[in-house]
């Protein structure tokens, strides 16, 4: 499968918008172009487990390798294994269903539906992208829309968190692009060549240095204890689809870029560093669950668990075993679907009651069923119930988490198993809030989802579901991507 | 051989229940939903009981020894190498039990809620609520793994949350779906550790694997898990210990009980399926599951369960002599009788005659399966009827609920082990265990059991003697018991609260496979006969007419009688504990911390970078003057710095 196109239809569809005239053709475009990239994305686990199946066992697969600025050895290379096409399946889900929901969005819709699109691209390049400069470069096409969405379309205090989340992820950025430097810069072949790089020693006191760089850096992308802040602001004051597109798939950025930039590339940084990693992320994990339990806003709610949530990506990669890895991808995934549908249902929430406050609302479960059925569904999986992807991945992380037998790994999974409790009692506390208890009466005339919501929310449901109820195809993918880096950890 | 295919549907009919009217059932099974859901179940129900006959009678033991049989085995999820979640089939003789008692009380649940929950608005809901309830419950029993089980366990959680606040619009019904969730959560936690624990040390999640590495002395893994400690306890020790918590959270132990009582804002029905009958006693199997290693490799966290059990049947049985409300009695009741089945199992050893507990315990679950399933649908059809839980609105009914009356006089003898209905036999197997390996326990158990008799009779002569209330005229006219659909249950569950003692459990239900016949005592059974026959008769002399008695022997215990009453005051530390301490210690700081500190230092470094900047704005003015004079100056500057250096 040629990956190119990946990236090609996201770009071709956001020109295509630029050329549109009403609003009829360019929510029409942007949902066609979005809909391609869900079969292509579908096309690509298909294709990728024939091949897999076929006994091609090659670290990356479908490579493509074009010279883009030879000079400085920079290369179009892209490829992908299990773990990249999970998380551009991710990818596809959010997208059409942020594009569904923003359905009715007024102002600007045209460049609304482009920066969405723009930032589709960004996310495909960064999880294709094994030029580290391209993954770079793709990383901050990522970022900048998103500045914009928030400034323009945002509510409440928009432009003091649409400053916040640019410069704070700005930041992240430079972190990152001075470590990337300096893999570039004490490599003798002067190469950016992820691959090229993993095959070169790299000497441990570099290591000492770029590690940290990188891992912050790529980890304030993923809401890092205690570089989290914007991660509420930012989401609170986003619109619907921008919360989704912020939650669901630039956190994951971060993630991703943990996991295959700083553990992959740096294993003795990480080896150095884990222990601290996974202290933090489980100081993130319980205070981000102890701060949601005091928030009164849905959108606050949503993003300080998902600080919380985020915290298990992060303390599965700092475990450094098979099984905490592929746990952490596959929380990426469920995260990812999981919060983009709490945010598309708390939008739908507020576009009919006006507020976000959870003690303004009561007993919409009468008027709203299907939404509100939604919200039970999402919160349940948020808070681990088996049948749903959260339960998953947890387990995975904390099954993986538990092959360390020293009292710190120990102690630190505890921990990150209390948040299930937490957990509990935040979602149960708002959905409670938000759904039972006695109608109010100003809430009569509420009318339940319409055509686009109710298939947004299919959609990722259907993504949620199936990784609940079988995640064995989810696991079997990413499982040999985690074993190739667990390789490199233990043989570096 | 045993039909898998007929094995996979016991649970799927239920769940393809759930599945479909929770999808189509409000828009095209408004009214037949509940049709759709019975005759699910009865399917599912009638494949139980064929696999029981199958499994008891025909293929299930080998060599004298039931058989441990894994029909089917899917790996679900792969953790590591020998690690993996399987979703599979154990089918021995507990197993086959439960899945015969499950599918029996949810079938007359669902027949008796046609009649119940008539005219309820969301009827299908209420109907695929109990479908997913059922398929979880089934699916936890048949578990193969000990992750499986896992995995059921928090489904059956969610199913009781959902049905506890099916009248979601009832805050109190709201804060106790809430309450019941997050305890048996926080018990879970323990469970989840105790699964890590035992998993890590066993190289395995399967549950004969795991049994068979931690029992037997020799293998590495047990010497594993017995060589390392901490804070003075075997791994071994605690692992089965924290799945014990996990058990006495949703089995409603002391001091994790407090959810149950609550649990009652749930329709009746309902409460008679998941918290009297089937939910409720999954920590015992639990503890049953994992028999022989409790028994035989961590004998301190059977102990454990014996004392826990013991303690709670008799705490739970006083405050049940005080309640006023009639289903929080019962609930009471099923903690105390809960009980009765846990200190069984912790008094039980493994094998042989040793396991009598074992059988009695599980007899005893079998049992008061029927009997309090019985009470709660009585209760039921009373609070049907009156509109009301509460005994003082209740009194004389007898003549108003004939077949209630009955059935639910049957279910009272039963729970208070009069010969010869079904309790009596489980409850004197229980004692006689007890007495033979713990006396402390025995007495424990026998003062509760005629503590039983009392507050049951209490109930009875309180609901359907006494003097009737003013109340009662208005009601007189409209039809009394609901029907056939909700009679029928009451008659079939009579039937076997009467009749089920005589099953020869030894027979078929033992710790380690092999048949025995329990040898009857009846001298044994002499004491707590005559204590329940005292029971009630003081009940009879109390609450058969309307007298003061009751107040004037409440009085005389005093402070006693009002702690009891306030069931001692667990809710109101449970509410100080997450109140003040988690909510305004913990909580509250966290987020201010988040708002002022954390987010603070990321304002002042922006603000502070604003700030430098704004002053040295200036500098760059885009004058061209100001920039030669900048010039002249650095250059004097340097010039007189490179000549006075110079030298």
């Amino acid at each position: 499968m040629n990956l190119s196109i990946l990236i090609l239809v996201p770009l071709i569809t956001a020109v295509a918008v630029l050329l549109t005239r009403t609003r009829q053709q360019v929510r029409w475009v942007s949902l066609i172009g979005a809909a391609i990239q869900i079969i292509l994305s579908l096309l690509l686990f298909v294709y990728y487990r024939n091949e897999v199946a076929a006994g091609n066992t090659a670290q990356m697969l479908f490579q493509q390798n074009y010279e883009w600025f030879p000079a400085l050895h920079i290369g179009f290379h892209l490829g992908v294994d299990g773990i990249s096409v999970a998380l551009i399946m991710l990818t596809a889900f959010v997208v059409i269903a942020g594009i569904l929901v923003s359905w009715n969005i007024e102002k600007m819709t045209k460049e609304f539906y482009f920066l969405l699109l723009l930032l589709s691209v960004g996310a495909y390049g960064f999880f294709m992208s094994l030029d580290l400069f391209m993954l770079f470069f793709f990383l901050e096409i990522a970022v900048i829309p998103k500045y914009l969405l928030i400034g323009i379309w945002g509510s409440g205090n928009k432009e003091y968190s649409a400053n916040k989340l640019a410069l704070m992820l700005m930041g992240g950025s430079a972190l990152v692009l001075v470590g990337l430097l300096g893999l570039y810069f004490t490599n003798p072949e002067r190469t950016f060549d992820l691959l090229k790089l993993s095959t070169t020693h790299i000497p441990h006191n570099i290591q000492m240095i770029c590690f940290p760089l990188l891992f912050i850096g790529f980890g304030v992308f993923s809401g890092l204890f205690p570089f989290h802040t914007w991660v509420p602001d930012g989401h609170s004051s986003a619109p619907t689809a921008g919360s989704m597109f912020l939650a669901g798939i630039s956190m994951k950025l971060g993630g991703y870029g943990c996991l295959r930039v700083a553990v992959y590339l740096l294993p003795e940084g990480a080896k150095e560093y884990a222990n601290l990693i996974i202290v933090l992320s489980v100081i993130g994990i319980l205070y981000g669950a102890f701060v949601t339990m005091m928030q009164k806003d849905l959108k606050y709610i949503n993003a300080y668990s998902s600080v919380s949530h985020c915290g298990f990506v992060l303390l599965g990669i700092g475990m450094l075993t098979k099984t905490a890895i592929t746990g952490a991808v596959i929380q990426m995934v469920s995260h990812g679907l999981m919060t983009a549908l709490f945010f598309a249902v708390i939008g739908m929430i507020y576009q009919r009651t006006h507020t976000r406050m959870i003690d303004e609302m009561g007993g919409l479960l009468k008027k709203l069923p299907f939404i509100i059925t939604v919200l039970f569904i999402v919160g349940f999986c948020s808070l681990g119930l088996p049948g749903l992807s959260g339960f998953v991945a947890e387990m995975t992380i904390f099954m993986g988490s538990w092959q360390h037998p020293d009292m710190l790994h120990r102690i630190v999974t505890i921990l990150a198993c209390m948040s299930i409790v937490v957990t509990a009692v935040y979602i149960l506390r708002a959905i409670s809030k938000v759904a039972m208890g006695p109608m109010k009466a100003t809430y009569s005339h509420l009318k339940d989802a319409a055509w686009n919501e109710k298939l947004a929310a299919v959609i990722l449901l259907f993504g949620i579901i199936a990784i609940g109820v079988a995640p064995f195809w989810l696991n079997d993918l990413v499982r040999p991507g985690a074993e190739i880096i667990m390789q490199k950890i233990t043989g570096g | 051989m045993l039909n898998n295919t007929y094995l996979m549907l016991i649970p799927l009919l239920p769940l393809a229940g759930f599945v479909l009217l929770g999808l189509f059932g409000r828009k095209y099974f408004k009214n037949s939903s509940g049709i759709i859901g019975t005759i699910l179940l009865l399917a599912s129900a009638l494949l139980a009981i064929y696999t029981a006959y199958q499994y008891f009678f025909q293929v299930g033991k080998v060599n004298g020894f039931y058989q441990k049989i894994i029909p089917f085995q899917y790996t679900w999820l792969q953790f590591s190498e020998g690690v993996s979640i399987n979703m599979g089939a154990l089918i021995d003789p507990i197993s086959v039990m439960m899945l015969v008692v499950i599918t029996f009380v949810s079938l007359m649940v669902h027949i008796y809620s046609l009649g119940y929950m008539k005219g309820e608005e969301r009827f299908s809901t209420y109907y695929s609520f109990l479908g997913l309830f059922t398929f979880s419950m089934l699916g936890l029993v048949m578990s193969s793994n000990i992750f499986q089980i896992y995995i059921f366990w928090e489904l059956v959680g969610i199913s009781s949350f959902l049905l506890i606040g099916f009248y979601y619009e009832k805050p109190s019904a709201v804060a106790a779906c809430k309450k019941a969730f997050i305890v048996t959560r926080f018990a879970d936690l323990g469970f989840l550790i105790g699964i890590l624990i035992l998993s890590f040390y066993s190289g395995t999640l399967d549950f004969n694997t795991l049994i068979e590495r931690l029992t037997s002395p020799d293998s590495s893994q047990f010497q594993a898990a017995i060589a390392s400690s901490f804070l003075g306890m075997s791994a071994l020790t605690w692992g089965m210990v924290l799945v014990f918590m996990g058990g006495a959270g949703k089995s409603a132990m002391l001091p994790l009980h407090i959810w149950l009582p609550d649990a009652m804002e749930g329709p009746t029905p309902v409460s008679a399926l998941i918290h009297a009958a089937t939910m409720v006693v999954a920590g015992v199997y639990l503890v049953a599951r994992l028999f022989p290693v409790f028994a035989l490799s961590a004998p301190e966290a059977l102990t454990l369960v014996a004392y826990v059990g013991a303690i709670t049947a008799l705490f739970a049985a006083v405050i049940a002599c005080t309640q006023t409300d009639i289903k929080r009695v019962l609930a009471f009741s099923t903690i105390s009788q809960i009980g009765y089945m846990m200190f069984a199992l912790g008094v039980a050893g493994y094998g042989g005659e040793a396991g009598l507990g074992f059988t009695a315990s599980m007899f005893h679950l079998f049992t008061h399966a029927m009997f309090k399933a019985l009470l709660f649908l009585g209760a039921g059809s009373v609070i049907h009827f009156i509109h009301s839980n509460e005994m003082k609105d209740m009194g004389g009914l007898r003549k108003y609920l004939p077949v209630t009356h009955i059935t639910f006089l049957v279910a009272c003898l039963a729970i208070s082990g009069i010969p010869p209905f079904a309790g009596f036999f489980s409850k004197e197997e229980i004692l006689f265990a007890a007495s033979q390996h713990n006396q402390a326990v025995y007495w424990i158990g026998l003062i509760t059991s005629g503590l039983t008799a009392f507050y049951m009779f209490r109930l009875y002569f309180s609901i359907f003697w006494n003097k009737a209330p003013s109340t009662l005229e208005r009601a007189r006219g409209e039809a009394g018991e609901g029907g056939f659909v909700m009679i029928l249950p009451l008659i079939l569950l009579a039937i076997g609260a009467a009749f089920a003692g005589f099953i020869p459990f030894g027979n078929f239900v033992t710790s380690d496979g092999k048949s025995f016949e329990p040898v009857s005592h009846w001298q044994f059974s002499v004491l707590p006969v005559a204590l329940g026959l005292i029971g009630i008769f003081i009940a009879w002399r109390m609450y058969k007419k309307e007298n003061n008695l009751p107040d004037k022997i409440s009085a005389s215990f005093g402070g006693f009688y009002k702690a009891a009453y306030n069931k001692f005051y667990f809710d109101e530390l449970y509410l100080f504990i997450t109140k003040k301490i988690v909510f305004n210690l913990i909580g509250r700081p966290a987020a201010w911390f988040d708002r002022n500190v954390v987010n603070g230092l990321v304002n002042a470094t922006g603000n502070t970078t604003e700030k430098v900047s704004t002053k040295i704005k200036g500098i760059q003015s885009g004058k061209v003057q100001q920039y030669g004079l900048y010039f002249l100056v650095a250059t004097i500057t340097m010039a007189v710095l490179f000549i006075y250096w110079w030298k």
